[in-house]
């Protein structure tokens, strides 16, 4: 029982860390361009890599300071929407999404390449590029701090606070821009453009002015990522990434200001949840160890969620804050 | 740039009305008396392919385009008068819905020229063309399923200061608008009857609904030129009657309507003149009545050798021709008028 309580606190810790937040700004910023706009962008991790290597490259090889830093996170985000969408928004909506995943993956391989070393460390990354920003945290960062069972250590907490104010403001940001008529128009493109450009909208400028927007808020996410492990690591931004933030997205209900906020801290939490709570069973005896290693939980609790989201997706396929009569709408 | 209000094309007209009977063009005359000046303008015209209009507002010239080997749009001279109901006709891949793309610049031609009230409209994306008053609907009906009606109705509206980006993050600068806009939407979903369904998904609407969205949708942001593709297509025969009504009304708000269908009878009781497609040329143009007695169309639809015997579609046409040629002598002097007659409609079938 107190494995149980144990298993469940460190997914608490999940629910609220830094992992929840990164994967929460790439599913926000993936909501603005697949659940409204309609766009299939599955390379949003190459924008959260260009995000903290925008820091750490300013930081620790530039020597800039850290905003600056956070700026150059920012126009380097807007630089790759643009490079990504100029050639692809005037295609079909596929065209975007082979270059997306072409571009992620080929952006971390570029980044870890041993030409690339001498700016971005290469396989081995940068790191000690924090300090200014951690030094902002109003209590001691090195001190340890038990919350409701589980530790934080203080620039642990500051991040996740700070985090967590930049989801909500994202958050605002989607809702009021959602509510506006720019939010009808984005919309609208995702059911059809033709239709919107035959009312006069020039659906390109729409598509782009989304597709930066999206990318600067998955920027956000590699930042809160690069500087909560303090170090800006290519191998970190794998394209799985994408797909993760994709589910906690369709976990949470795609096209709801809060699905992807509270689908990212599920996901983590059942992630977290199964792997303690596996480990747990298996030292007990509970799950007999010919059965299941513990080695193998880091894998089954994929598995998990996999099996998961397709219950979910049978029961309830407008996720947790969906509207079931919208999604029932594309099955006439 | 918000298009020009509907009335100018009203104005425009005018210099063409015949000096007597003219009532003013708002003000709900439509069953009082249906105000046809575009028929009256056109009826002294040649029926000729290419013939010159008294006020013409979409010229046409040259323009072909082509998809590999097969030339799907080939037009020499095409004017359409404005303030009419101009009917494009033809068998199935005459290039109707291809002329449309092109003119609203969905589709770029090979060659050729084309312009909007003197403007060119070559080169123009789709999104340009309608914000100078040139909207179109689509053969394929484009309701915007996940949004609500109000909100498919809001999307016309040209002009909108809170479509910006950075003004959206401003409700204050927009909500005026938007309250105006709204009431506007309001007032035209009420004369298509779909004010009930405001707050429901456009996705959920009946087809012949969709086909009536989809012109409120267009009649938002006030345009000059109205361009249906096949509006009555899948509509059942009571609520073709109600769209007739709409699209008849464009024209009394002064509205330049062009529209392609296959419904004979349709095209008949409504269109002031008639532009026969065939194989990407035109190959007739006319007053309604004289399209039926065009050997070019008959040859164009039935094939050249057509000795089957007659079908009812047939009949008709044949009845049509009869009825024309009666009228004509009737009034040797102004041409055909028994278009303005109620057509005889079948009562079988």
């Amino acid at each position: 029982m107190s494995d149980l309580l144990n298993a469940f606190a460190i997914a608490g810790k999940a629910f609220f860390g830094f992992q929840a937040i990164f994967f929460a700004l790439l599913a926000v910023g993936l909501n603005v361009h697949f659940g409204y706009t309609g766009l299939l962008n599955f390379g949003q991790i190459a924008f959260a890599m260009v995000g903290g290597f925008g820091i750490a490259i300013s930081v620790s090889q530039w020597g800039l300071p850290f905003w600056v830093g956070v700026l150059v996170g920012i126009l380097a985000a807007v630089v790759l929407a643009l490079l990504l969408g100029l050639p692809t928004l005037r295609l079909r909506a596929d065209y975007l999404a082979i270059v997306t995943i072409a571009m992620s993956e080929g952006l971390r391989l570029v980044f870890r390449s041993v030409s690339a070393t001498p700016v971005t460390g290469g396989t081995r990354g940068l790191s000690a590029f924090n300090g200014d920003f951690i030094a902002l945290a109003p209590w001691d960062t090195q001190h340890r701090y038990h919350i409701l069972g589980t530790t934080w250590s203080g620039g642990e907490l500051w991040v996740a606070l700070v985090g967590w104010v930049l989801v909500t403001l994202f958050s605002l940001l989607v809702w009021q821009l959602m509510r506006s008529p720019w939010g009808r128009v984005v919309k609208a493109i995702r059911e059809d453009e033709d239709a919107v450009r035959a009312l006069g909208k020039n659906v390109y400028a729409y598509k782009m002015q989304a597709l930066v927007l999206g990318g600067v808020i998955g920027a956000f996410g590699g930042m809160v990522y690069a500087v909560n492990t303090g170090s800006a690591i290519p191998d970190q931004y794998q394209s799985a990434n994408t797909f993760l933030a994709y589910a906690a997205l369709i976990l949470g209900g795609a096209a709801r200001v809060l699905g992807p906020v509270i689908g990212s801290m599920i996901l983590l939490f059942i992630l977290q949840f199964a792997d303690t709570g596996l480990r747990a069973m298996i030292s007990n005896g509970v799950i007999p160890s010919e059965l299941l290693s513990s080695t193998d939980v880091a894998q089954i609790r994929f598995v998990l969620v996999g099996i998961g989201l397709m219950l979910l997706l049978v029961f309830r396929p407008q996720g947790i804050f969906g509207d079931r009569r919208e999604v029932m709408l594309d099955a006439r | 740039m918000p298009a020009e209000p509907a009335a100018h094309g009203a104005h425009a007209a005018r210099p063409d009305e015949p000096p007597a009977g003219s009532a003013p063009a708002s003000a709900g005359t439509e069953k009082a008396a249906p105000r046809r000046l575009a028929q009256a303008a056109l009826r002294d015209l040649p029926w000729e392919i290419g013939v010159a209009k008294p006020d013409p507002t979409v010229v046409v010239d040259g323009v072909t385009r082509t998809f590999g080997g097969l030339t799907a749009v080939s037009v020499d001279h095409l004017e359409i008068q404005r303030g009419g109901i101009t009917g494009l006709i033809g068998p199935n891949g005459a290039g109707k819905t291809t002329l449309f793309n092109l003119l609203t610049g969905f589709d770029q031609p090979d060659t050729g020229t084309w312009s909007f009230d003197g403007r060119s409209l070559g080169k123009l994306s789709p999104h340009q063309v309608a914000r100078l008053g040139v909207v179109r609907t689509f053969q394929l009906t484009k309701a915007l399923s996940r949004l609500t009606v109000l909100q498919n109705m809001l999307l016309g509206a040209q002009g909108q200061r809170g479509e910006s980006f950075l003004r959206a993050l401003v409700p204050g600068t927009w909500r005026r608008q938007e309250t105006e806009n709204t009431e506007k939407a309001m007032e035209l979903l009420q004369r298509f009857k779909l004010d009930a369904k405001s707050d429901d998904f456009a996705g959920i609407l009946s087809g012949g609904q969709r086909k009536l969205l989809e012109m409120a949708r267009a009649l938002m942001s006030d345009p000059q030129v109205v361009m249906l593709d096949e509006p009555m297509a899948g509509v059942n025969p009571a609520l073709t009657q109600s769209l007739l009504g709409h699209v008849k009304d464009l024209r009394e708000e002064g509205m330049t309507v062009i529209f392609v269908e296959h419904d004979m009878d349709v095209v008949r009781d409504i269109s002031d003149w008639v532009v026969v497609m065939a194989a990407g040329r035109i190959i007739a143009e006319g007053p309604p009545e004289s399209i039926s007695q065009n050997k070019a169309v008959v040859d164009a639809y039935l094939g050249a050798h057509h000795d089957a015997p007659l079908t009812v579609d047939d009949e008709d046409r044949v009845l049509a021709e009869a009825e024309a040629s009666i009228a004509r002598e009737g009034h040797p002097d102004q041409g055909v008028i028994s278009s303005d007659r109620p057509h005889p409609r079948r009562t079988d079938r």
